[in-house]
């Protein structure tokens, strides 16, 4: 069992982190077209998106019976599952994967939910290390009206209603992200994140991300499928 | 107070869990299950209130592990933290809730078989601790112990060689039998190591039924009524068993009796 080091596989991965309304998605799609165009064989997955877990997850979320602990591990379920059967394979094939939240999502969401630090790091030794990740950085507010703005309210576990932090699903939602985001901060260092300023135009955002992910690249010209 | 391995969860209250936890642990087809069947009821005769639980039977994971694993497509890391999940479901929502409530809790396995079969399957055996960290240290774990030789008839001629009770993912082959043999090998293995290090009960589990029932019940009074182990069932042990009550007895003052018993533990854990 491998444990999150360098990986010598032939692919590259890219990972993008923040906050709920960081805008972090829509520059991973804009990446993702970019990549596509440039010819390379380019693969998205998404944080939560395990087939083999999405039953027991829907119905721990409905029956709102997850615990930090349970939550946790069915997340750690849901990434193993993704590691084992997609992202290594495809990093071995020689892909580009990208992947739309990681391991420090976890890090973040499962801390503020009371788990114990080390072992969440631990729990997800078994991750790859990402070539870079991207850390959309926003201050609270900002991220808040983009988000609250023309959306019909919260989940449950979104807003960090499991926690009991507010009776209001809206205040509980900030609070909880605060706290991410807080959790966020303190790991730029400790992960050597690649800090994107999340407030500058969406277009300049994205130049910041190709010019790196580019130079990452240059190594690789290999990984090209198509002209 | 009871203790975990080394984490706590939040919100994990271990205060005034006065209840029993009992673990059977053991290889696939020892006899765990039937053992469970015979001992709920005589525990309940002599009144104590009974929880039996076991491995994917929580009310979160249980359906999602059937299912994927009939699928036969899961991937090791992906197995082990599943069941972690229906581990820790059921820790929080039946084992602590029942200790707290007095009950005796019967567990069919314990996270020493999940640790088990994930080093068998080459996991980082100081990643599955670290997964398994946050459970509950039980007041006593039976180990059913059988050797390859006498646990093979006994699986023929009951359930039949099973995909992943004959660790088919491992050792692929045509031949299931060969697959069965080397995977509990390895599995006696690893329970044999861990049987020293968490202080394990060891209880021969080749003679007949009534005589294996007849060891667990000593030994499960024993706990209940909170006396030390008896000597028969302990692994060589290299101090003279003497020496355990002449500590108890010689202690004076106010928490005599508690530091006593927890001086024994500690002596019975050192020569187990």
């Amino acid at each position: 069992m491998k444990r999150y080091g360098e990986h010598r596989f032939p692919g590259k991965l890219f990972v993008v982190e923040g906050i709920d309304g960081s805008g972090k998605s829509t520059q991973v799609m804009l990446l993702h077209e970019w990549l596509h165009a440039e010819g390379y064989g380019v693969i998205f997955s998404e944080w939560n998106s395990s087939p083999l877990v999405r039953d027991t997850t829907r119905r721990g979320k409905k029956k709102q019976m997850l615990t930090p602990a349970t939550f946790s591990l069915l997340h750690a379920t849901d990434f193993a599952d993704r590691v084992e059967h997609n992202i290594i394979p495809l990093l071995k094939a020689g892909a580009v994967v990208l992947c739309d939240r990681y391991i420090y999502t976890a890090f973040a969401r499962d801390v503020v939910r009371g788990m114990d630090r080390k072992w969440v790091r631990e729990l997800y030794s078994f991750a790859v290390k990402p070539t870079a990740a991207f850390y959309f950085r926003v201050p609270l507010e900002v991220a808040m009206k983009r988000i609250l703005v023309g959306r019909s309210g919260v989940k449950f576990y979104e807003a960090g209603m499991d926690m009991g932090l507010h009776e209001d699903p809206e205040q509980s939602f900030q609070i909880f992200q605060g706290k991410i985001l807080e959790e966020y901060e303190s790991m730029i260092t400790e992960f050597d994140l690649t800090t994107v300023d999340a407030t500058l135009p969406i277009e300049e955002q994205q130049a910041h991300m190709r010019q790196i992910v580019k130079a990452k690249l240059a190594q690789a010209k290999r990984l090209r499928v198509a002209p | 107070m009871r203790e975990t391995y080394t984490v706590t969860l939040p919100k994990m209250d271990l205060a005034e869990l006065t209840g029993r936890l009992i673990v059977i642990e053991g290889t696939d087809g020892v006899g765990r299950s039937t053992q469970i069947k015979l001992l709920r009821p005589w525990l309940e005769q002599q009144g104590h209130a009974v929880l039996d639980t076991g491995i994917k039977r929580s009310q979160l994971a249980s359906r999602g592990i059937q299912q994927a694993k009939e699928g036969h497509t899961l991937g090791r890391i992906t197995l082990s933290l599943f069941y972690a999940t229906d581990f820790a479901d059921r820790l929080e929502h039946e084992i602590i809730p029942a200790l707290r409530a007095g009950f005796v809790v019967l567990t069919d396995r314990y996270i020493y078989s999940l640790m088990a079969r994930a080093i068998v399957r080459g996991l980082d055996p100081s990643w599955i601790h670290n997964v398994h960290s946050f459970a509950l240290k039980p007041d006593a774990t039976f180990y059913l112990r059988i050797g390859v030789d006498d646990l093979i008839p006994r699986v023929v001629f009951s359930t039949g060689f099973d995909y992943w009770e004959s660790g088919m993912d491992l050792y692929p082959s045509e031949d299931m039998y060969e697959s069965f043999r080397r995977y509990q090998t390895a599995l006696l293995a690893q329970f044999d190591a861990m049987a020293q290090e968490y202080n394990f009960t060891i209880i021969d589990a080749s003679p007949d039924i009534q005589t294996v029932f007849e060891r667990l019940r000593a030994g499960i009074s024993r706990v209940l009524k909170g006396e030390p182990r008896e000597p028969l069932f302990e692994m060589p042990a290299s101090a003279p068993p003497a020496a355990n009550s002449g500590v108890t007895e010689a202690t004076s003052a106010g928490k005599t009796k508690r530091s006593g018993a927890e001086k024994q533990s500690g002596d019975l854990q050192e020569s187990a």
